[in-house]
């Protein structure tokens, strides 16, 4: 009796599970049906599901637009956005984690709240000093941003990590004769790969999906793939294809990435608390 | 070996004071063993002198050297952990190499050191095994490894043993003891377990609340506790406290009246101030006899009788409404409700003031440790 009843409801939650999963995915197999309609056929109505797949779209967006270039373009972006973060947020977690003062949850709180301020509200002094420095349209200056935008989140989450590190551990290292350097990287880093590895993940994931500084900080030397998405919109004329052709080919690469590490991401993304 | 020498070591904590100025001092080659209850700050004194802690004051010597400010591996420490702490991405000869890697130890002679040790412990077949792998027991020796192979001065030891089941236990007491003697090194060890402290210790030092209460080999604190405190804690089961009157002192004999109105004489001097003043008198379980006597006789009903085997708990109940318990070998015949007559021999009874301090004892029964 207790086993049907336990069998029935791991049944409806597996239910509920597919169903959110089938609404979430729905639109991305939507925009991938649509990239191979071609033109006419993304706007038909009603919508068809079962039609002849054409790769036109594809080539137009080949054609037009310079796709190998923004995927490396976004490939420095998230990369070196993610490497530099990693470099300021391991010291300032360790710090926090191991070495909390008074204000150190103020400090954290403050930071998150960075990121509470819509983009568009420090648009125009980052865009003058962007302008200033030289790095307007360039892989640096928007990696750069993209850095300092993550960096809030990066230090969270490798904080709730190293704060599941038992201090005795590192402690033994420091008897055992570790400097402070040796203590981070023979002791705490490799205990903590798992989440220095799903907060790396996490965050070239953000830079890869970033639109609005891409838009707005770049132009045709160092446009990334969102800039890339976005030039197939246009004002008048059919583009429906052509755009859904050009946002599967920007999201290939990360979801094939994202697949692979799927299993350091699902541990990241709730922040440590399963172990 | 080492000597370790505290001089009025104290720690603050923002506002709050935790050590109150400690003085210990600590011979070469001896095991020494903190005890207190919960939260006295022994692991707190512990984590200063291994340098986990900053020192608030005061000044801690290691071979008449101030190493105050000296790093944790310089002061020529090693320290095991309740917690084993052992590194969990190494496997068990990892372990053990990493301290003598960072003291840069040659290869070869880290592999001779390490391999000896593993004989020692029993480790040998468990080199390549991780951490994870190990039994409670082994990763405790792999623990005891690590800080052996480096040939430390001073082991210090924070509850080593509480993790593990008590036959494991009882094991690894008996094998520390050995290491202890064949090493020969200073040694000090923090533990709640009284058979530990009682059985390991060359020395013990209670601590309350952040302040020695008394220093002592196990039997002095056990025959001459100097006060209320660590009569309480040493000896299990505790020692039984009855409040009284002294009616009558001489130079070798107290005579107390005990709220029950019977008379104990007591062994004890130099207490001829204190007629008419209250005080506790004291007597350990195992030193109550039961059946008649003459001098310092007492009776009550039993209440519960607790069987152990080699030995009986009686919890009896005087007229009075004290609670006592006593001590006896085997099963006696006496069982609950049944009313008994007991004896506190005169030389195996405590006195202490109305503060809590011991009177001096004329005989202990013993000669002193
Ligand atoms: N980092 C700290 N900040 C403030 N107070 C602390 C800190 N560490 C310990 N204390 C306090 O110091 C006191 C002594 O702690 P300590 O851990 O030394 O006790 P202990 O004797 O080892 O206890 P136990 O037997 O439970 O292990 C406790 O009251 C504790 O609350
Ligand atoms: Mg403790």
């Amino acid at each position: 009796m207790a086993g049907q009843r336990a069998r029935g409801k791991s049944l409806v939650i597996a239910a509920v599970g597919w169903v959110v999963a089938i609404w979430i995915f729905f639109p991305i197999f939507w925009m991938f049906l649509t990239s191979f309609k071609g033109e006419a056929g993304a706007i038909a109505t009603p919508p068809r599901l079962f039609f002849v797949p054409t790769l036109e779209s594809y080539h137009e967006v080949f054609q037009r637009g310079n796709y190998w270039r923004v995927t490396f373009n976004t490939l420095g972006v998230s990369i070196g956005a993610t490497v530099v973060a990693l470099l300021f947020s391991i010291p300032a977690a360790y710090a926090m984690a191991f070495l909390p003062g008074k204000r150190t949850r103020g400090t954290l709180l403050w930071m998150l709240s960075t990121r509470m301020l819509p983009p568009v509200g420090v648009l125009v002094p980052i865009y003058l000093i962007a302008r200033n420095t030289h790095l307007l349209d360039t892989v640096t200056g928007l990696a750069l941003v993209d850095m300092f935008t993550n960096l809030p989140i990066t230090v969270w989450m490798l904080y709730t990590f190293f704060r599941e590190i038992p201090v005795p551990i590192l402690e033994a290292g420091r008897m055992d004769g570790a400097s402070r350097w040796q203590e981070i990287t023979r002791v705490l880093l490799p205990l903590a790969t798992p989440g220095i590895a799903s907060t790396a993940l996490l965050s070239m994931i953000l830079c890869w999906n970033e639109a609005f500084w891409s838009l707005n900080l770049t132009s045709s030397n160092a446009a990334p793939l969102a800039a890339f998405i976005a030039s197939f919109s246009s004002p008048e004329g059919l583009f429906f294809g052509k755009l859904s052709a050009a946002s599967t080919l920007a999201v290939a690469p990360i979801l094939v990435f994202g697949w692979i590490s799927q299993k350091q991401l699902v541990r990241g993304l709730t922040f440590g608390a399963v172990k | 070996m080492a000597t370790v020498e505290l001089k009025n070591i104290r720690k603050t904590y923002t506002s709050e004071e935790i050590i109150k100025g400690v003085d210990l001092s600590i011979e070469s080659k001896e095991f020494v063993v903190f005890v207190g209850p919960s939260g006295c700050g022994k692991s707190t004194l512990l984590r200063m002198i291994a340098g986990l802690e900053d020192i608030s004051s005061g000044d801690l010597l290691i071979d008449g050297r101030r190493v105050n400010d000296l790093a944790p591996a310089e002061r020529g420490l090693a320290m095991v952990f309740q917690s084993y702490a052992l590194y969990p991405h190494m496997n068990v000869y990892q372990n053990m190499e990493f301290g003598l890697k960072l003291a840069k130890t040659p290869e070869a002679e880290r592999r001779e050191k390490i391999l000896a040790v593993a004989q020692t412990l029993q480790l040998e077949n468990y080199l390549k095994h991780k951490p994870g792998q190990l039994s409670g027991g082994q990763r405790q020796r792999v623990a005891i490894g690590r800080a052996i192979v480096r040939n430390p001065k001073v082991f210090l030891f924070d509850e080593p043993l509480s993790n593990l089941d008590a036959s494991l236990r009882g094991q690894m007491r008996v094998e520390l003891a050995t290491l202890h003697r064949r090493l020969g090194a200073t040694t000090i060890y923090v533990t709640h377990d009284q058979i530990e402290a009682m059985t390991m210790a060359d020395k013990i030092v209670v601590l309350q609340k952040g302040i020695v209460e008394q220093v002592g080999s196990p039997l002095e604190l056990y025959d001459h506790p100097r006060n209320l405190f660590v009569a309480k804690f040493i000896g299990s089961p505790p020692m039984n406290f009855l409040p009284g009157t002294v009616i009558a002192a001489s130079e070798e004999q107290v005579r107390v009246r005990l709220a029950s109105g019977q008379e104990i004489a007591v062994a004890a001097g130099s207490a001829q101030d204190l007629v008419g003043a209250g005080v506790t008198l004291g007597v350990r379980p195992e030193h109550i006899r039961l059946g008649d006597s003459v001098e310092n006789r007492g009776s009550g009903q039993v209440e519960l009788v607790e069987y152990l085997g080699s030995a009986a708990h009686l919890h009896v109940r005087m007229q009075d409404g004290a609670l006592l318990v006593i001590q006896t070998e085997g099963g006696v015949g006496v069982h609950a409700d049944d009313a008994v007559t007991f004896s506190f021999p005169a030389e195996r009874c405590h006195l202490f003031n109305s503060e809590g301090v011991a009177l001096h004892r004329r005989s202990s029964g013993r000669m002193a440790a």
